[in-house]
């Protein structure tokens, strides 16, 4: 009982890291119906921006918090900007192009921005600084690491502020209206080109956030970590039902928990396989995921 | 200067800065302090050769160029003239004759490159099939590239089995992994068709790489056997001999062999009854469906029969490499292969041969900036698809549709 | 008078498709003008082309004396510039409310927006009842209502209305076009009609245009319209 309550909660950690990428992955389909290879690339971006940050604040004597939010906020800012000017350059121009095109660029802004990164950042492993978040306390026979706080309460503080950006504010209604019908928006007067955008950066700040939550679960960054998190990310977005933010949230904790269990009770080389065998199953049973929005019936 | 040329100069410098923004805090931010020297050298040559680039552009449509593109344009629309008026078969010849002697005259590295290329072709007309013509987006076709190779890894490592045997037998356990992945999504549409191929591609490439008792894991199969032929030889008197095709020369006949055999067999179902099947239901499934057409079973077909060449390109690679490992069987292969399809011109045959050697023998060109070859790969893919969507050949249409007429 | 919306000779078309040849039409302040047409005549890409949707290939777009060809159609609703497009195209998966405060998107002015919410609910009581409900959810009629609606709460001073009556029950038919009137009235807003049920939309409005197959063959006052034996032969059923 035990070991299937700290498998829960390691589940749930990692669970969370997945949904702050799904949900970029699942914003970005809403809008544009795009699965947007370059995210994973984001959320790497992030994982070497922050532990940049974090050296750089380390080595000029700020305390560990500040260090951490500092490079959090920094990290999640850097992100969004880096997804605007990848909209930009390789998304917007294609606005009226078939969407394998636009999937072909992805594919492609992917391939850059990999290299790019090797070529800024080399290609060797970048170890995190775990020391600033080592020590973990008890509760009822659990181990609880401090690390684990932080992932759980950072993810959770995000997905609230997302809930509530998504569903209370002026732009979320637009976010909404826009995903629903860019050329109505737009007739109300939303410009559409900016809720893109936008909704990149906000994809790309929560997928850079959970670059540094990874950085410190695993202990380093590579600069091809995006791929595997990326297309977990987004079988958990389309698990949840893509387009739906809800959906991604509870998509990303069931294909963490999901993993953690797969790897604690079955087979920990085959826990990959596990998550994309669930999600077939899951899409066999049930085309439009849990949440169950429609997608259009658009193919290539 | 016009308004259109100030907008295009706004938009390099607002780029640029936006550039800059992004380039400095991954080179410039250290423990030691803020750097700004590195981030600048490398962001000046950036800048230096966009700037080339929009002067080029802004010339260009000035019209300064217009002393060599004119010529250009005329030369082009002449050599067409002349392409069209020989017969197709004619260029067909001496393409194919063009390919025989190639070996013949060239060294070890061009002919290593060529045989990697006809891989690639293969696989890209066998994904066309899947993708071009019946328009499904198959994000994991490597699988079946690795199913052929492991196939005829293990038999010819543990059976001893000739690589001639084999490749139908590959042939086969692709098509039939191809109907056990085909048979669960086909009913899925669009995305989740390609996030659900993209999982079984990965299911398959996990598998490979932890079945260590069958598959040896990581550290893959080696000693698998060249293809082998019985040869009339001489020496005592007329016999034959079995011998090894190990030379390279002998692979790109094999390879060119197979490549010839998926063309005409490409070739021919894409203007069968099935194919046109599946363009209807590339164009509009439910309309296809209520013509009378068995989508399910044409799309399961569609789907084997894009394995079948995968499965064969796969074989081939065992034999020519003689080791196999899951390395060789990753998403970004697959991304390739998708790439060498779009940018050729989906649906096209000359389109996708034209694609392969443009992915695989141009990255080789530019061996010397081996560091920056993949990053301008990426670069092109997005370019491409922003100037030249519908790829290098793009497929002709059969008919032509009303709008497109007068 | 000035005309408020003016269209001069405009062509457009989709890819290589040309859809309209030569249009030209007027609507003048606090007037209802009618373009009625078959199938497939044209009329939705004209009002299209005139919120640059479809760009004109030709051809000038005025409205309040300047050209507004090429700008961005997010950018008309502040300028008072208004659609309700065929089919109404709401939200579905916006409630009403959320429907109808996104008519209001642009305006700052949130004490007015509010007021005006409490005008359209008025005006529209079943909106009041079904605020909270999704707009996918609504009925024809209601999703009607809901998207002029819509278009009120960003306060336009001229109205492009395409085909209210398209899909609805001829007693409903006869509600929508009596509020159309009202807003007319009331609010002093000009109204740009394209309908295909002619009967109607010519008993509402001042002047008509005619068009067929992607030019206006006729124009005239309603009157007129009405006892031209053409028009009555082919549009009216007699």
């Amino acid at each position: 009982m035990d070991y299937f309550l700290q498998q829960l909660i390691n589940g749930l950690t990692l669970g969370g890291i997945y949904a702050l990428i799904a949900l970029g992955y699942t914003m970005v389909y809403g809008i544009i119906q795009l699965i947007n290879f370059a995210h994973g690339e984001f959320f790497a971006a992030g994982g070497y921006m922050g532990v940049i940050l974090l050296s750089y604040l380390a080595a000029s004597g700020a305390g560990p918090y500040v260090c951490l939010a500092g490079a959090l906020i920094l990290t999640m800012g850097y992100c969004a900007v880096l997804a605007m000017a990848v909209e930009k350059v390789a998304y917007k121009p294609l606005r009226h192009s078939s969407r394998l095109s636009v999937l072909i660029s992805a594919l492609g802004m992917s391939i850059f921005l990999q290299n790019g990164l090797m070529l800024t950042q080399g290609v060797y492993d970048k170890a995190y600084p775990t020391q600033m978040t080592q020590g973990s306390f008890q509760v009822a026979g659990l181990y609880i690491s401090y690390m684990q706080v932080i992932i759980v309460a950072v993810t959770g503080i995000l997905l609230v502020a997302l809930n509530a950006l998504v569903f209370k504010t002026r732009i979320g209604k637009a976010m909404r209206a826009s995903a629903q019908d860019k050329i109505m928006s737009g007739l109300v007067g939303i410009d559409s080109d900016r809720i893109i955008s936008l909704t990149f950066a906000i994809g790309a700040g929560l997928a850079a956030a959970a670059g540094i939550m990874v950085g410190f679960y695993y202990g380093s960054v590579h600069y091809g970590m995006g791929f595997v998190p990326g297309i977990k990310a987004f079988a958990a977005a389309v698990l949840g039902g893509i387009g739906n933010v809800t959906g991604a949230m509870i998509g990303g904790a069931l294909i963490g928990i999901i993993e953690v269990f797969a790897a604690g009770y079955l087979s920990s080389e085959y826990k990959d396989v596990f998550a994309f065998v669930i999600l077939i199953a899951v899409l066999y049973f049930r085309p439009t995921g849990i949440m169950g929005e429609n997608v259009d019936d658009t193919r290539v | 200067m016009t308004r259109g040329s100030s907008k295009a100069w706004i938009a390099l410098g607002v780029g640029l800065v936006w550039f800059y923004l992004i380039l400095w805090p991954l080179m410039g931010i250290t423990p030691e302090g803020l750097q700004f020297i590195p981030s600048l050298v490398v962001w000046l040559k950036v800048a230096a050769a966009a700037f080339v680039l929009v002067s080029l552009n802004q010339l260009r449509t000035a019209g300064a160029l217009a002393f060599i593109g004119k010529p250009t344009t005329a030369a082009w629309t002449e050599i067409r003239k002349i392409y069209k008026k020989v017969p197709v078969r004619v260029w067909i010849s001496v393409v194919f004759f063009l390919a025989l002697v190639f070996p013949l005259t060239t060294g070890r590295y061009e002919k290593d490159v060529v045989i990697n290329v006809m891989i690639y072709v293969c696989l890209g007309l066998g994904l066309n099939i899947v993708i071009g013509l019946a328009g499904l987006l198959d994000l994991g076709y490597i699988a079946f590239y690795g199913v052929g190779a492991y196939t005829y890894a293990l038999l010819s490592v543990h059976f001893q089995l000739s690589f001639w045997l084999c490749l139908p037998v590959a042939a086969v356990f692709a098509a039939v992994s191809g109907c056990i992945i085909g048979y669960p999504t086909l009913r899925m549409r669009g995305d989740y068709l390609a996030i659900v191929t993209l999982g079984f591609g990965e299911i398959v490439r996990l598998i490979l790489n932890n079945w260590m008792s069958l598959t040896n894991g990581p550290n893959g199969i080696l000693g698998i056997q060249p293809p082998g032929l019985y040869w009339p030889g001489f020496s005592s008197g007329l016999t034959l001999e079995y011998i090894w095709l190990k030379k390279l020369n002998y692979l790109y006949y094999v390879i060119l062999a197979l490549v010839v055999f998926t063309i005409i067999a490409v070739h021919r179902l894409n203007y069968s009854r099935i194919g046109r099947a599946w363009e209807a239901i590339r164009e509009d499934e439910t309309a296809a469906e209520l013509m009378g057409v068995n989508t399910f079973t044409l799309k399961l077909l569609a789907y084997a029969m894009g394995a079948v060449f995968g499965g064969l390109a796969g074989a081939f690679f065992a034999a020519r490499m003689r080791f196999v490992s899951p390395e060789s069987f990753t998403f970004l292969e697959s991304a390739m292969v998708l790439s060498m399809v779009i940018l050729g011109g989906m649906g096209s045959i000359p389109g996708v041969i034209l694609g392969a050697l443009a992915l695989i023998a141009l990255p080789e060109a530019f061996r010397g900036f081996e560091l920056y070859r993949m990053l301008a790969f990426g670069g092109a893919m997005v370019l491409m698809m922003i100037f030249r969507p519908s790829g290098f050949w793009p497929a002709k249409r059969m008919g032509q549709r009303s709008e497109e007429r007068g | 008078m000035e005309p408020v919306l003016e269209l001069k000779n405009v062509s457009a078309g989709y890819g290589r498709i040309q859809v309209l040849r030569d249009i030209s039409l007027k609507a003048f302040p606090g007037e209802i003008v009618c373009m009625i047409g078959a199938n497939g005549a044209g009329k939705s890409t004209t009002l299209m082309t005139i919120c640059n949707v479809v760009t004109a290939a030709r051809g000038d777009i005025l409205y309040r004396g300047n050209r507004i060809n090429g700008i961005k159609f997010s950018k008309l609703p502040p300028m008072g510039l208004c659609q309700v497009p065929e089919g109404r195209r709401i939200f579905p998966r916006l409630t009403v409310q959320e429907n109808l405060e996104l008519g209001a998107f642009f305006r700052k002015d949130s004490t007015r927006i509010q007021e005006d919410l409490d005008m359209v609910f008025d005006f529209f009581p079943i909106l009041r009842e079904r605020a909270n409900q999704k707009g996918g959810t609504l009925s024809g009629g209601e999703q009607q209502m809901l998207a002029i609606g819509r278009a009120l709460m960003s306060r336009p001073r001229v109205l492009l209305l395409d085909e209210p009556s398209l899909g609805l029950a001829p007693l409903l038919v006869g509600q929508i076009f009596n509020k159309i009137t009202e807003i007319n009235r009331q609010e002093g807003t000009t109204i740009l009609l394209v309908e295909q049920n002619a009967n109607v939309a010519l008993k509402v409005s001042r002047r008509g245009y005619v068009l067929e197959t992607g030019t206006v063959v006729m124009e005239d006052d309603v009157k007129n319209l009405l006892q031209n034996p053409d028009i009555r032969k082919a549009y009216l059923g007699e």
